[in-house]
Formats: structure tokens, sequence, C-alpha cells
């Protein structure tokens, strides 16, 4: 798995036969699949939207956008309830949105404002919603995996059917924290779904620089738990390989673990001048595996859409992103006088 | 003297010392090709090589504690951690280890580690990437905490720094890296523990640290043209406190305000007040003695909020008139 640094033909998602069968298979309608689409779209027009606001000088702090790397997080949506717990880590837009979150409310925390998920406080890299069972974003790498335990401790404790899904990159399975999850999570058989959202690098450092053996959810097998490593810009793929984890986690069998192959196309973060990798190899990714390109071609092919109802979903998406903007920029700030606010409950 | 960055000035001392002393080698994350965060050891990398300039995998812990084991075989590491909120996954190995072992061990090994940390708001980054934990590293009896505030300190401290036989916290502020100074050329240092009077005056006495520094002389400019004299204190090292040049700088104005961008409460303001009082200085207290410290919050993320959760220059003016004008 991914040796293949240089160029690279596009990866295949199958054929037309190859596709449907597999979509049978799942069991997927139609409605479901572009529905996968439509997340994917919204993910991307808001990672767009973001990095014009940034470079327009509306936002203030810092963000780490996930265009690339879509069919993740709707792949992984799909899969799993609405109500299920989600730990997420600092690149999590795409998950937010997958998991349903009010876009609204997104970007007005991401342009700081009073009305966002956060009141302004946490901006892009905290965006938690816990109505939604969405826990929250890190900002610590590592930070989230060993709180899944807790989570999952939780919920064997209160004998309840929802699972957690705790996401996390590449580089984050280096912290320490990380074994001492797997061990304890693995140990008391907790219903805890682990992704390894591999994006080939954590920051300006190469997965392969950075970890001894790979794939990364090999480890997984030092703890008992069993593991997947998928390609994650394949979303029906990724769908496949989550919904047997979900099913191995909700059935009371202990945790699992996938790691899912993807590729960021922005640079790490605000001020990222991409010098650890090559233009080549960004275009290489974003021509020959973008997982939305790659997707379309197959509802194409298989006539569950055509250009034109294609056209009008991503459209839907933009001005989806547009009244977000149009809603954030109009939000007040929070206010002065509440800046003491929320420090002790 | 050639103008400097800050930035430049930690740069300069660590390839300087590099060149001089080959069992220096830098180890953290992203510090090679990219430069380090904040692109402090730009194209150390192409000078020095892999060896010497050691990226690591997101390990905090293991990177100081990798310092701390190959400095008991004589090597000279230094450590960064990218962003110093980052110190807390570090801090077993610097506080239970790194800072006892001197000690523990009967005086026979030192832990000769310099771990760089960039600290403070004012970039948007939020509550886990803006603390001033520099108060959190003097409980630590073993360390050494220096946190330097102009490009002269910053690369004198840094060579003294790399040369002290024990484990040195170094703790930059991201906001100070583009401010400018002179800066020797060659080599000096500065000693680790003596405070520097950045502006000499006799109405009062504040003693302030990074960029309080910068606010505290850009308010002392403006009073001065009121006829307040503000004699201005940096530390420049916190653990070990001059506190000797404190009490004698109190003694001459008979006031003291203390300033730091850190948590008010636990904050060092405490441990340089506490110092002041109960030395003979305090006969010649002629006001309360007062801190200004940050917020008692974490740092917000919105723009408006993250600025006043730490002491403005309109803050520090109004506390230095007040107690010079007998008001408090
Ligand atoms: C404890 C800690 N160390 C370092 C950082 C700085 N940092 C933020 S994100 C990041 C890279 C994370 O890589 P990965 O886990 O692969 O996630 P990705 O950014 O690729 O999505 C680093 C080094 C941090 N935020 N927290
Ligand atoms: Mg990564």
């Amino acid at each position: 798995m991914s040796k293949d640094k240089g160029k690279t033909k596009e990866k295949d998602t199958g054929t037309r036969e190859q596709f449907e069968k597999r979509v049978t298979r799942l069991g997927l309608s139609d409605d479901n699949l572009i529905g996968l689409y439509r997340t994917m779209c919204t993910v991307r027009q808001f990672e767009y939207m973001a990095d014009r606001l940034y470079a327009g000088g509306k936002v203030h702090g810092t963000m780490h956008l996930s265009a690339g790397q879509e069919a993740v997080a709707a792949g992984i949506s799909l899969a799993v309830h609405p109500d299920d717990y989600l730990i997420n880590h600092h690149r999590g837009h795409g998950h937010f949105i997958a998991k349903g979150a009010d876009i609204n409310l997104m970007m007005a925390e991401f342009l700081g404002k009073d009305t966002g998920y956060n009141r302004g406080r946490g901006g892009s890299m905290h965006i938690a919603d816990f109505q939604s069972n969405n826990l929250g974003a890190n900002g610590i790498v590592g930070g989230g995996i060993p709180q899944a335990v807790g989570v999952g401790l939780a919920l064997q404790m209160q004998k309840r059917k929802e699972i957690c899904i705790c996401i996390f990159g590449d580089g984050a399975a280096n912290e320490g924290v990380f074994h001492e999850a797997m061990n304890m999570v693995a140990l008391w058989k907790l219903p805890v779904l682990y992704i390894c959202e591999n994006n080939k690098y954590g920051m300006s450092m190469d997965v392969e620089r950075a970890t001894a053996k790979l794939p990364i959810a090999q480890r997984a097998d030092a703890y008992g738990i069993p593991w997947a490593c998928v390609d994650g810009n394949d979303v029906v793929e990724v769908y496949d390989a989550m919904k047997i984890a979900a099913e191995h986690v909700r059935s009371g069998k202990g945790p699992y673990f996938v790691e899912t192959i993807t590729y960021r196309y922005f640079g790490h973060s605000k001020s990222d001048r991409n010098l650890y990798r090559s233009k080549e190899e960004i275009e290489d990714w974003k021509q020959n595996r973008d997982p939305i390109m790659r997707f379309t071609k197959h509802l194409l092919q298989s006539e569950i859409l055509d250009e034109g109802r294609a056209q009008e979903i991503d459209g839907q998406a933009e001005q989806v992103i547009l009244k977000a903007v149009e809603f954030a920029e109009a939000s007040p700030e929070p206010d002065l006088s509440t800046l003491m606010e929320f420090v002790y409950a | 003297m050639p103008e400097i960055s800050y930035l430049e000035a930690i740069r300069q001392a660590l390839w300087q010392e590099m060149k001089r002393d080959e069992r220096v080698f830098l180890l953290g994350e992203d510090i090679g090709r990219y430069g380090g965060a904040f692109g402090l050891t730009h194209d150390m990398l192409d000078e020095f090589g892999p060896e010497r300039v050691r990226e690591t995998p997101i390990s905090e812990a293991t990177i100081v504690a990798t310092a701390i084991g190959a400095s008991l075989l004589g090597m000279r590491p230094v450590a960064e951690i990218m962003f110093m909120d980052f110190v807390m996954l570090a801090l077993d190995q610097i506080a239970n280890q790194a800072a006892k072992m001197h000690f523990m061990f009967g005086g026979h090994t030192t832990v000769p580690i310099v771990i760089r940390m960039p600290g403070g708001s004012g970039a948007g980054a939020a509550s886990q990437h803006s603390q001033s934990l520099e108060s959190v590293l003097m409980h630590f009896p073993g360390l050494k905490v220096v946190n330097p505030s102009t490009p002269y300190d910053a690369k004198g401290l840094m060579l003294a720094s790399l040369r002290d036989p024990n484990p040195v916290c170094f703790v930059e502020h991201k906001v100070l890296y583009k401010t400018k100074g002179e800066v020797p050329e060659g080599d000096y240092t500065i000693p680790i523990g003596v405070a520097d009077i950045k502006r000499p005056g006799h109405d009062i006495t504040v003693v302030a640290n990074n960029i309080m520094v910068m606010k505290t002389l850009n308010v002392a400019e403006k009073l001065s043209k009121d006829g307040i004299e503000v004699e201005v204190i940096d530390p420049r090292t916190l653990l070990p406190l001059d506190t000797e040049t404190i009490i004698n700088s109190v003694a001459h104005t008979g006031r003291l305000l203390v300033v730091h961008e850190a948590c008010l409460t636990g904050g060092w303001a405490g441990e340089v007040i506490a110092c002041v009082v109960g030395s003979p200085a305090f006969d010649y207290i002629d006001s309360p003695v007062r801190r200004l410290g940050g917020k008692d919050i974490p740092i917000p993320y919105n723009r408006g909020l993250e600025k006043f959760a730490i002491p403005q220059e309109a803050d520090i003016e109004q506390e230095i008139r007040a107690l010079v004008e007998g008001k408090i």
C-alpha cells in the first residue's frame, strides 16, 4: 500500500458491472448514492469557501481543510446511525457536515461569531454539537483517541445501542495515548469504531517516514482488534468497510479499526507552502484519484445521475454554503461583556 | 550591528552552536524541509543534514525523553515543542524526569537539554494553541525557564542555554517572532538568571515578560511625556528569578506593578510580589503592589475576545497612572 509515490494511473474503482453488483450487494438505493454524492459536494464547497474566506481576510484564526478526503466522511456517515457519538480531530469539517451539522452554525463558528456552534470561542478546530452527539474536534493531536475509551465505557455501562466513532489522522497514531487507548478499549470490549484517516502526511511528515510499519491499522492486531485498510477515495468501499465495522461494534463484540487511505489537497493549515510534496503528486491525486470525480463517473455510467442533475446537486450544495456565509457574516460577534463566561459551569 | 528578527536571532544561535559543537542537534516535528511550524529552522536541514536536524513523529513525550536519554551520553539535544501548549504531553519527562535527575542521582549526572517552545496568543489559534504556561514550568526545581523578549536577548540567552549543564525550557512568543532588533553577528552569551532594566525610571517599577515588555515600553514612552518615569524590568529568566535587580529597583521607585500574559491566578507575578514584599524593599513601598495578568479564561478564538483576554497597553497605562497618582 501507498508505496506508489510517483506517477500513478487512475485508481480503478471497477467496471460498471462491478459497481452495480457491489451497490446491489450492499443494498444501496439510488437515493443513498445520490445522498453520498450530495454530501461530498457540500463538503468540498464548504472547504473551498473556507479557503476563499481565509484568503479574503475574513478569518482570523487557523483552519485545516479536508478537500480531497470527502469520501471518508460521506462513507462513514451513511454506515453509522445519526445518533452515534462522534469524537473528531482538527481536520473535521467534512465529518461534521456528513453527520448532518447545521452549515450555518458551522460557518458562523468558523468566522468566530456568537451564533456559531461554540459561540465563537472555538473556531474551525473545535466545532462541537452535543445535541447531535458530536462531541467535538480536538486541537491536540491524538487528544480524542483515549476519550473514546470513556465514551465507549459509558455506552457499555448504560447498556446503550449507540456506538462511538473516533476519527484521527495518520500522525496522531504516533502519540503514546494511542497505544494506551487501544489496549483498554480491547480489554473491555468497548463499542468504539476507530477510524484512522490516513492522508499520507502529518503536517509535512510523510506517513512512511513517521511510521515504523504500515499499514497503521495492523497495529490493531497487537491488541486483538479486527481491522481493515481501505481506499479512502472510493466512497462505496469506505461505506462497505464502515458498515461491517459498525455492525461488529454495535453487536457487542468490541472495537474495530479502519484505516482509510486518502489525500488532502490544501496545505496542512493556513500557512503551508507544500515544500514537502511535489506539485505532480498533488496534481496526480486531483486528476486521477479524486473521490468525487471517481464516484460521479460511476453514477453517470450507471445512469443514476445525468450530467445536468449532477451539476444541479453541486449547485444546490454551493447555494447552501453561500447562504451559510450570508448567515455568518450577518451574525453578531460575541459581546465583550461575555468574555468571562463558560469558564465554569 | 545588523538588525534581525527575534526568530532569526534564535536560529542564528542554534546555527552557530551547531557549527561550533557537534554534540548539538535538533529534534522535533516538521523541523526539516518544512522549517518548523513558524519557520525557525528553515534551511537547517540542508546545512546540517537529517541526523542533526532530526524530524520526529508526533510524539511529544518521547521527543523530550529522547533528548534526555541522549544527553545522558553527552549529547546536547535541542527539542522543539511546536506550540507551548503541547508541552503538557511531555510534562512527565520534563518535571518528573529531567528536572530531578541531577539531584536524585546524587549529582552524578547532568541533563543538558534545551526544550524550545513558542507560547502566547494573538494568532487566532484558540484555547489549545495559545497558552502562556511559563509559570507552570517554574514549579520544578532543577529546571531553568528562560523567556527572552528581544532579538538580542534571544540569541545571547539561547547560546547560554545551549551551554548550560541543566535542562532549560526556552520559552518563545509567536507574536515576537517577527519583531526586529540589533543583534551582534558573533558569539556572545547573556547569563541565565540575570534580569535587564529595559528602561530606567524613578516613579514606578514595572516587571514584565515577553510581549508585555514591548507593550510596557510603549506605555512608558507615552507616560514620560506626562512626567511619569517608569522603570521597566524584564526578568529574561523566570527560573531562577533575579529578585535582587527587582528588589533594588523597587527600593528606588517605591512602587511595583507586574505584568504578564499568562493567566493571573498562579502566574509568576505572585512570585515576584512575594519576594519583594518579603524583602527590605518593603520599607520603601509607597503604594499597593499590583499585578496585571491574562484573564483567568482559556484563550478564545474570536479575535475581539482574544485581544481582551490579555492585558492591553491601555490597561497597563491605567494601572500605572492609578498607582503613581495614588488613586489605588
Ligand atoms: C499534541 C500535538 N502535537 C502537534 C500538533 C501540531 N499539529 C497539528 S495537526 C498536526 C499533524 C497531524 O497529522 P495527522 O494526525 O495525520 O492529521 P492531518 O492533519 O493529516 O489530518 C500537527 C503536527 C498538535 N496540534 N498537537
Ligand atoms: Mg495526516
